[in-house]
């Protein structure tokens, strides 16, 4: 249903288009490369703003470790920028071209931050909104309004950077944007066990997030998914539980074999070295196992040792697989039977210590039909209502996207 | 009160006192109320004494379900309310109103879980920051953000300035650390955001909370991550010839991808009052001295110390020690954390300054505040978290001698505004609250300030809670509310094809 796109180059043409929309009650949809949009429920705008043309690394700073770029530069250039300097941005985030069956490597800065990225390492760096500093952006009301700054530490008014993360361009467009970077390690490695169940999976993944071993990503794969990881020479047949370790070399070294004695109870650890490591991560991280199917895929996040409870129960109900990431905290779930079975699934979150369901993969029709997002109790709901009402009055921006109606 | 204005009391309410103690005291039985003068006298400030108000009654509530009646009874009342933790806001946060309750939550003590596989403490606000590692250290764990004054201050005013210490450069600020909160809003309702999973869904309210000030819902209980305690700790103990030199040194290390424990730097002047105090053996004829402290596995502490000490060297460092043992570790620390009482001891009064600047700024305002010191005639030495650019500046004044205070004032605004203008902020984590309000417009346009003011009308429209805090002007919400377009006065050439 998409009539015309606007390209803005500017912070200031955002501003007119958008202080345009508003007087004219004329909703638009927030693209950054658009790569995306056949995820969350389908937005209700007869224009697209494009922000493709607002794009650009401003000012790279690797030794104060920060990153300032206008939102529609594309992630794959920072990734390369940062890379040169032996950084990254530890929050890991995920590609989500495979699992949707469109081109890997693409999105851009406002998309991620947009969407709040995080990979595994999320259980030792956190997410996107732990590492944004600041932003410049354009509110529905069509005024520019500048947030947080670029020093790592601070607490100058609310933090509206971190409000704005995650909240899918529904409160305001960013056009600037900056972020902490951090060094890259200098090596990794993974330690893996061997044939646990999910429940002696979670109950070792848990045991190594409570020692000093610095794991900084823990996830287990059940019988038949790491085979489907596509990762050359991992094709072992039964589950598999990884642990990693990132660091300076010394220092892995011994973390993995004071982290195997600790696990000894599990099994005898095997030692994934660096490349194989990192292949192995990058496809926990992409949900490989799920790419090629258009199978319902929910990203399901839960206290990380109910996992494997939710998980059994699951079973008992549904035709569903699944695999555990942030050390069973993290549940990627497939539904077999192509229906999403968003009820019980939620139900049964409730019942085993609560947490959030969001329905990532789906048709858009389903997506219409089904809150794609965990549903909020009233007061909650209402109060996101009122904060949305705030910047956005006329509800001009990607209506509909995150919840129906708003 | 010097300087700073607060709003004027509403001569309405302070007529209903009798009133408004009575409906608290229905609420809250018992000595939950204070409202004799002589009682109510250790509540006129927080740790900004400068500044002092008595509030027009105290309330201290025991129940959420308490909390929520106070607060709706002064929503449809209209009477405003202060909430206060330990009182140890440095920026005026907790001061009262006199026509405001104050809402001491100092009676929320208790932990109410401790969840080692899950890595998570559920505790009341009232609990101390030190309390929750208290709590866990028997099985290694502790709470990463440490507060130099962590024995006193409560998780709950922790959540309300996004309180940080030496260890955020590593393990984060209070925002990175909090997994889940249960608050109430002005209106009474009861809300819940996160819990002991990862991500709370929908918008980022807890972000938004965490740093409010007091002024979007009052906390009654939070959620907090844990981490295993790390396996070794050692400091380097660096003195530089000039903060140049510190500088360039502090540069290199993060350059060189080893982010430490802590990374701390005292000038000159803070070097010889702490010497003075504890006799740390620190380098008296240093300009800069840093402590290095490198946390985690022994191999990989001996291993990144190595590299330090090379780094330093390439630095110019004149002095360097690295310590062999814990007892000595802490005594390279003592002279840093006591420096705060060391100062006190060479000058009746000190204002304790709190803003953040680029790191590689660093020897352009040192420089910048020795000739404010001039030009304001106080003195001022400086201690602060040399890792991620958060300064310290302790002015010295005394406040008996007429003018001091107003010329510490000052100075402080002085610096503040040169943070700002090398590209930091107002305040890396003491707050705004009133200390810091009137300068927000050096940091933000009067649209930037707005749009935060809107994020207070959709928690508190009647801008009832902590209300003369943070925001150098008050909006009404109606008028925030309004929109300022019209059609077709916006000049934008492809307007034709909407
Ligand atoms: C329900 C759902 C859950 C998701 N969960 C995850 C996840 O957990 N992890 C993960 O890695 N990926 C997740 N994604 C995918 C994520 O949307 C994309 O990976 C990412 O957005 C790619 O960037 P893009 O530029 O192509 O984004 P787009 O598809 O163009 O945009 C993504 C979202 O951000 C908004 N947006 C884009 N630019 C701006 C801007 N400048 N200012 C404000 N808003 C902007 C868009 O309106 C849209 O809502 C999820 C997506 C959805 C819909
Ligand atoms: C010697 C000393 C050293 C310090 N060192 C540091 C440091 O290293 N790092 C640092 O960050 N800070 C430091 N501080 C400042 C202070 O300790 C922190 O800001 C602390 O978080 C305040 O907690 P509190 O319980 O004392 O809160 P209070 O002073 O009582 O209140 C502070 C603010 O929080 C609000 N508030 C309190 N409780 C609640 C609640 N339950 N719900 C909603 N709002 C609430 C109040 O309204 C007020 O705005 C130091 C202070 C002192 C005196």
């Amino acid at each position: 249903m998409t009539h015309s796109a606007l390209t803005p180059t500017t912070a200031e043409e955002m501003r007119d288009v958008l202080a345009y929309a508003a007087a004219e009650e004329l909703p638009v949809e927030i693209l950054g490369q658009g790569s995306k949009r056949a995820l969350g429920r389908p937005v209700q705008a007869a224009h697209v703003l494009d922000l493709s043309r607002l794009s650009g690394v401003e000012v790279y700073e690797p030794a104060e470790l920060v990153l300032t770029a206008k939102a529609g530069t594309p992630m794959a250039e920072i990734e390369a920028l940062v890379a040169g300097a032996g950084q990254e941005l530890s929050f890991e985030p995920m590609d989500f071209g495979p699992l949707l069956g469109e081109a890997a490597g693409k999105g851009t800065l406002g998309g991620l931050i947009g969407a709040n990225l995080a990979g595994p390492r999320r259980i030792k760096a956190g997410a996107a909104r732990d590492h944004i500093l600041g932003l410049d952006a354009v509110s529905g009301r069509g005024e520019i309004f500048r947030s947080g700054g670029r020093v790592v530490k601070n607490v100058t008014g609310y933090d509206l950077p971190r409000a704005l993360t995650g909240a899918y361009g529904t409160l305001a467009v960013s056009t600037l944007i900056t972020l902490k970077v951090n060094p890259r390690a200098e090596t990794s490695a993974s330690l893996a066990l061997n044939g646990l169940s999910d429940a002696a999976a979670v109950a070792a993944m848990c045991a190594a997030m409570g020692s000093s071993a610095e794991v900084s990503a823990a996830a287990h794969l059940p019988e038949g998914i790491c085979q489907r990881l596509g990762v050359a020479g991992e094709d072992r047949p039964g589950p598999v539980t990884l642990l990693r370790l990132e660091g300076f070399g010394p220092s892995v070294e011994y973390r993995f074999a004071n982290l195997a004695r600790r696990l000894a109870e599990f099994g005898p650890a095997e030692r994934i070295g660096d490349a194989a490591s990192k292949a192995l991560w990058q496809a926990v991280r992409d949900v490989i196992p799920f790419a090629g199917s258009r199978n319902p895929v929910w990203r399901v996040s839960v206290p990380p040792a109910s996992g494997a409870e939710l998980m059994q129960r699951l079973r008992s109900m549904m035709p569903v697989e699944g695999f555990y990431d942030w050390s069973g905290g993290l549940l990627w779930l497939q539904m077999l039977d192509g229906e999403v079975h968003d009820v019980p699934l939620r139900a049964a979150i409730a019942d085993h210590g609560g947490g959030h369901a969001t329905l990532i993969r789906a048709s858009a029709a389903t997506r219409a039909a089904v809150p794609v997002f965990q549903p909020q109790p009233a007061p909650l709901a209402a109060l996101s209502r009122r904060l949305k009402a705030q910047f956005d009055p006329k509800g001009i921006l990607n209506p509909g996207r995150m919840v129906a109606d708003a | 009160m010097v300087g700073i204005a607060m709003p004027a009391p509403d001569r309405g309410v302070l007529a209903r006192r009798d009133e408004i103690v009575a409906a608290l005291k229905a609420i809250v039985p018992g000595e939950g109320v204070i409202d004799a003068l002589t009682e109510m006298r250790p509540y006129e400030t927080d740790a900004l004494t400068a500044y002092r108000q008595m509030p027009l009654v105290v309330v201290l509530p025991e129940t959420v379900d308490q909390v929520s009646r106070i607060l709706r009874y002064c929503y449809e009342n209209e009477v405003k309310v202060v909430p206060r933790g330990a009182g140890t806001s440095l920026s005026g946060g907790a001061l009262p109103l006199a026509d405001g309750v104050l809402m001491s939550m100092m009676k929320f003590n208790r932990i109410l879980d401790i969840d080692f596989p899950n890595r998570a403490v559920i505790a009341q606000p009232g609990v101390t920051n030190l309390g929750i590692t208290r709590a866990v250290e028997h099985e290694g764990f502790y709470y990463a953000p440490d507060p130099s004054s962590q024995i006193a201050c409560s998780i709950g005013g922790n959540i309300a300035e996004n309180s940080g210490g030496v260890h955020c450069l590593k393990y984060g600020l209070t925002t990175n650390n909090v997994l889940g909160l249960e608050m109430v809003l002005i209106t009474g309702e009861v809300i819940r955001l996160g819990g002991k999973h990862m991500e709370a869904e929908g918008y980022d309210l807890l972000a938004l909370m965490t740093g409010s000030e007091g002024l979007l819902g009052v906390v009654t209980e939070v959620t907090v991550r844990i981490l295993q305690k790390p396996e070794t700790a050692r400091a380097a103990l660096v003195g530089f010839p000039t903060s140049e030199d510190g500088g360039r040194c502090v540069a290199d290390i993060i350059a060189a991808g080893i982010i430490p424990g802590g990374m701390e730097m005292m000038d000159g002047p803070a070097i010889q009052a702490a010497e003075d105090y504890v006799n740390a053996g620190y380098p008296r004829d240093a300009e800069a001295l840093l402590i290095v402290e490198l946390d985690g596995p022994e191999a990989e502490v001996d291993f990144l110390l190595a590299r330090v000490e090379e780094i330093a060297r390439a630095n110019r460092a004149g002095y360097l020690r690295v310590s062999t043992s814990e007892e000595e570790r802490l005594v390279f620390w003592a002279g840093r954390k006591s420096a705060f009482p060391a100062v006190g001891r060479i000058s009746p009064d000190y204002l304790c300054m709190d803003g953040t600047i680029p790191r590689r700024e660093l020897p352009r305002v040192l420089a910048g505040m020795r000739e404010l010191s001039v030009k304001h005639g106080l003195r001022c030495a400086n201690v602060f978290h040399a890792g991620d650019g958060n300064l310290h500046p302790l002015i010295l004044y005394d406040a008996n001698k007429p003018g001091e205070l107003e010329a510490a004032e000052a100075f402080g605004a002085d610096i503040l505004r040169l943070c700002v203008a090398v590209g930091g902020v107002l305040t890396g984590e003491h707050g705004v609250g009133i200390e810091k309000r009137d300068l927000m417009p050096e940091m933000f346009s009067e649209d930037d300030l707005k749009q935060q003011q809107r994020v207070k009308c959709a928690f508190d429209d009647k801008h009832l809670l902590n209300p003369g805090k943070v925001f150098p002007v008050l909006h009404r919400c109606a008028d925030l509310g309004m929109m300022h377009v019209h059609k077709g006065q916006l000049a934008f050439p492809d307007i034709p094809r909407f």
